[in-house]
């Protein structure tokens, strides 16, 4: 289980206010789509899910406990850029993680313990399409795969809610499009909750169960600073999706998908 | 075509980088000659002849006095103060370096501290540290380290700092507790920029080294150049300067080459 519930959430730095008074309730494995102009909160709405900023106001429920003060193992995140550190291979930032939970002081783990991890991880890379670049480092491989390295690197993990702040914003069509479909794989396999920010309306709608707008309804110059953004719109994507269970509308398209490696 | 985009080949590359080094060489012999010709016993710009018997004098044969070869227990004096001091300072940045650059608090103790110790001129400290320290090897060292350290340990925390927040973000989701993430995120990332800042600092450590042996020392490098000034030998001074420069080109050129070979990853990313 991985149920979200934001309750009266309110952001302000300083005398600027962010976001106002959100409330929301994300059901179990979920996949949320929050849109929205830019400047009007949603990276910090998802930053506060994540741990990285701390509310002013109200609170974030998950499975029915306040979230902790930092982010942790519980919250997966993939951001546009920096999400895997360049000085591991592939292999290695997959395994990180995993390397980190069992090995509290020397980070790192050697023999049978680590075979074990490698072998999973190797699993992982080739779920998300990453077979034969387990020895590259992450500057030798183009935008996408490093999108991909860095699913595999949260998804490994395991994590009840994964955190997606415009993952793919920076790919061009055609490897958005690959990446979507790998994405939707994931999404149907693994029990987790996915946030997904994001500034393409297309993405939106072909990933979520559900797409939330962000806006800011008081907009004058003079009220922007006192007035900051809420959810305007909450649109449940009809036919419905549900996490794990084929369309029985679209198989092809919004089904689990089958094929390995896509 | 616009200049800028004009790109010398290999050939070009490597005459164009002998180039003003041979035009030394070369107003250095016109400028040689023109003096002993109008003198022969001139001192101050010796002919190559009369330099290459210094060298021979100071590496080939041993000296009546002592019995050493003198440029090269010159060189392993100044070699030992200076990879001493390197080193200590070194060790030093790279603790401190670490904890200003990830920890709050440390960062709030002892960054302004840091700062201003940058700031002190090192050399102002010599005779304090003589004073301290007496004559010996300790306070040449300690100059050393006292005149690079503060330099590397904010290049290493301002490195650290720089890292983008989102890698750290990503390691604690992974789980990484904050030991965790100085020794396998922030540590293995800093550590080529720490052989960058050490390249960067061999020029200032070798300074301090022989400003200390200029003063107090019975050997080294700086000793040797500042005990033959009194007998204007030239010929000494020269080649000792150029020895001098060449071990740190030498150092500077092996240092970047460990980088690229301990840590491959640090050149790719260099184009980013």
């Amino acid at each position: 289980m991985s149920a979200l519930s934001i309750k009266n959430l309110w952001k302000e730095y300083g005398d600027q206010i962010v976001l106002e008074n959100v409330s929301i309730e994300i059901e179990s494995r979920a996949f949320v789509a929050l849109v929205g102009p830019s400047g009007c909160g949603k990276s910090t709405f998802l930053r506060m899910l994540l741990g990285q900023e701390i509310q002013t106001k109200g609170e974030i429920l998950l499975d029915g406990e306040p979230l902790p003060k930092e982010p942790g193992p519980d919250r997966g995140v993939v951001f546009q850029r920096y999400s895997v550190f360049p000085h591991l291979t592939v292999l290695g930032n997959v395994m990180f993680g995993k390397e980190l939970q069992a090995s509290r002081f020397a980070a790192r783990l050697f023999g049978s313990a680590r075979r074990v991890v490698e072998e999973e991880a190797r699993a992982m890379i080739a779920a998300v399409g990453l077979m034969g670049s387990e020895n590259k480092y992450p500057a030798q491989l183009s935008g996408g795969m490093q999108q991909r390295l860095a699913l595999a690197q949260a998804l490994i993990m395991r994590p009840k809610v994964l955190l997606l702040d415009e993952p793919f914003g920076a790919l061009d069509p055609g490897i958005r499009a690959e990446i979507h479909v790998l994405m939707k794989k994931l999404w149907h396999e693994a029990p987790m909750t996915v946030v997904m920010v994001t500034h393409d309306m297309r993405e939106a709608f072909t990933l979520g169960t559900r797409v939330v707008a962000f806006e800011r309804p008081r907009d004058r110059p003079e009220e922007k600073l006192r007035y900051g953004a809420t959810i305007t719109r909450d649109i449940a994507i009809w036919p419905p999706r549900q996490a794990g269970v084929p369309s029985i509308f679209r198989p092809d398209r919004d089904g689990p998908v089958s094929s390995k490696g896509q | 075509m616009r200049w800028i985009n004009l790109h010398p080949g290999n050939g070009s590359r490597l005459a164009l980088a002998l180039l003003p080094f041979i035009l030394l060489v070369v107003a250095y012999m016109i400028g040689s000659a023109e003096r002993l010709a109008d003198n022969p016993n001139d001192k101050l710009l010796p002919g190559f002849a009369a330099l290459g018997e210094a060298i021979s004098r100071m590496a080939f044969v041993a000296d009546v006095r002592t019995g050493d070869y003198l440029l090269w227990s010159d060189t392993i004096a100044s070699l030992q103060r200076l990879s001493a001091g390197l080193g200590i300072a070194t060790a030093i940045a790279l603790l401190l370096g670490l904890v200003i650059g990830i920890l709050p608090f440390a960062r709030a103790l002892l960054s302004p501290f840091v700062a201003a110790i940058a700031m002190v001129p090192p050399l102002a400290l010599l005779p304090i540290l003589f004073i301290v320290m007496g004559l010996g090897e300790a306070s040449k060292i300690a100059l050393i380290v006292i005149g690079v350290a503060p330099i590397m340990i904010r290049d290493l925390a301002l490195k650290a700092l720089e890292l983008p927040r989102e890698m750290i973000v990503k390691a604690e989701t992974l789980s990484a507790s904050s030991w965790q993430i100085a020794l396998r995120v922030v540590l293995p990332q800093i550590l080529p920029r720490l052989i960058t800042t050490l390249r960067l600092q061999l020029g200032p450590a070798w300074l301090f080294l022989i400003a200390a042996e200029a003063i107090s020392s019975d050997s080294g490098l700086g000793y040797r150049i500042f005990l033959v000034r009194r007998y204007l030998s030239m010929d000494v001074i020269f080649p000792y300067v150029l020895w001098i420069t060449l071990l740190a080109v030498a150092t500077d050129i092996l240092l970047d080459r460990l980088r690229i070979a301990v840590f491959p990853w640090s050149e790719l990313e260099k184009g980013k």
